[in-house]
């Protein structure tokens, strides 16, 4: 097996189209998880267990089915109901929404950790609830659970692939592409593998950055 | 300030009874018959009390009596399971939230363990309140919280977070965010019980003060029983959700009638 820089020059311009695709679907599926996932907490703590209840039963159902799956179930059976989107629209909430479902978890420990005596403060400076909420107990909350959001980060970026199956062409599916044209596997291969270190490490640094702004 | 006994004709009656009526001062808070249970425990078994306004009540006893129980039961940070609470002429429990929040604003509270807002900087954790709470605008909480941190001798302190600051100093934000929301009752739950020793003088001082200088009704539970004689209208012993007896703090600490106060202050003095 030789090396030869030629396929990789020859694969660059796909590289790049595949890597803004992933990007895309890394920086959108972050956005849509983290709000999703404050969301569900939120809900989740609601007096009423009729919102409670369904809540915890979608988000219990959602974590525990594979996303490749749900990848699947959203791409194929919801357009036989009418609805229609573009596959890479359909994978970035695919993903957003599957790891809203352990965001979710991570706020739902971040809001718990808040002392007690903070809601006690709240209450006897007679604050809203809601302001008690903005104010209070989710600007500490959310500082705590940056690292673990994190986390997910990095994990996202690595089910990204599996977009692929619904024929989002993100780095893994241009580097299956262009193996199958050219019969050349390790350069394309080598070349989005050194790319997902890269962008991994990136994406750490910028989130242990985040961290030390917010935890001052 | 007054002690109901009538309910437990074996306790000792009170001296120093008050009628509301031709004192002028007239009742702000009454509890009848409060009856608080965790669990198996009771800890607070149909008491009923009132303080009048302007006084300084202070409830001494041992760990678990209940006096805190009261403190945070009229923070509506925790509630009774029978009986109600009456301030200012109006029902605080059991009531309608609307109506809680209305009386809760002529309360204040400071923590054993302060409670500030760490997010938030020192003058934004005494005018968030005011502003949000009492509409008032932000150059005038402003204002007013400087003059409050001028008083608590902090005015140095404006930009810090509580977290760069001593125990002693936090819990005397603390003191001045509880002022800003100019409070007819403030209560005060073992405010120096968090702090080491040599930061406990100053936090009493600045309540010796407050307590000397307005006339705003105090209601504070403390192991401090130096700080109790000084500032006490009246001084309540506590013991198993039952007031033992109550008096002036002379009568409670010179010369208490009960053998379980004798016994108490024997313990901690």
């Amino acid at each position: 097996m030789k090396w030869d820089w030629g396929a990789v020059r020859d694969f660059m311009p796909h590289f790049w189209d595949g890597l803004l695709v992933t990007l895309q679907a890394l920086a959108l599926g972050s956005l849509i998880s983290f709000a999703l996932g404050l969301v569900w907490a939120l809900l989740m703590r609601t007096p009423s267990r009729w919102v409670r209840w369904p809540v915890g039963a979608v988000t219990e159902f959602v974590r525990d089915t594979p996303l490749l799956v749900q990848l699947f179930f959203l791409f194929y059976v919801l357009p036989e109901w009418g609805l229609t989107f573009s596959a890479l629209t359909t994978g970035v909430f695919a993903i957003g929404l599957h790891y809203s479902t352990y965001t979710m978890q991570v706020y739902r420990a971040g809001i718990e950790a808040v002392p007690a005596g903070q809601w006690e403060a709240a209450t006897a400076l007679n604050l809203p609830r809601r302001r008690t909420w903005t104010a209070v107990i989710l600007p500490q909350a959310i500082r705590r659970v940056v690292p673990a959001l994190g986390n997910y980060v990095i994990s996202m970026l690595k089910d990204t692939p599996l977009l692929m199956a619904i024929t989002v062409l993100e780095m893994l599916g241009q580097a299956r592409l262009f193996s199958q044209q050219h019969f050349q596997f390790t350069e394309p291969l080598t070349v989005i593998g050194v790319a997902f270190i890269l962008v991994s490490y990136l994406a750490s640094l910028l989130l242990r950055a985040l961290e030390r702004r917010l935890v001052r | 300030m007054s002690v109901d006994t009538a309910k437990n004709p074996d306790r000792p009656t009170t001296p120093g009874s008050s009628d509301a009526s031709g004192s002028g001062t007239g009742e702000l808070i009454r509890l009848e018959n409060v009856t608080k249970r965790f669990g198996d425990h009771t800890v607070l078994d149909g008491l009923d009390f009132s303080v009048d306004t302007g006084k300084h009540v202070t409830l001494i006893g041992p760990s678990g009596s209940g006096k805190t129980t009261i403190l945070r039961m009229l923070m509506t940070l925790t509630r009774p399971d029978e009986g109600t609470i009456t301030v200012d002429g109006e029902r605080l429990f059991p009531a309608p939230p609307k109506q809680v929040r209305e009386i809760r604003k002529k309360i204040g509270m400071v923590f054993q363990q302060f409670n500030l807002f760490p997010n938030m900087t020192v003058l934004r954790n005494i005018t968030e309140a005011p502003v949000t709470v009492l509409g008032m605008s932000r150059d005038e909480a402003e204002a007013r919280a400087r003059e409050l941190l001028e008083l608590v001798g902090l005015a140095d302190k404006c930009d810090a977070r509580p977290s760069q600051l001593s125990g002693g100093q936090q819990q005397r934000v603390a003191i001045a965010r509880a002022l800003a929301m100019r409070p007819q009752v403030l209560l005060l739950d073992e405010v120096t019980s968090a702090l080491d020793p040599e930061l406990v003088a100053g936090v009493l001082d600045l309540l010796r003060d407050i307590a000397r200088s307005t006339d705003i009704t105090m209601l504070c539970v403390t192991h401090e029983m130096g700080f109790a004689r000084d500032i006490s209208d009246q001084v309540l012993m506590f013991d198993s959700g039952r007031v033992v007896e109550a008096g002036s703090p002379e009568k409670i600490f010179g010369d208490p009638e009960q053998e379980r106060t004798r016994e108490f202050l024997g313990a901690v003095l």
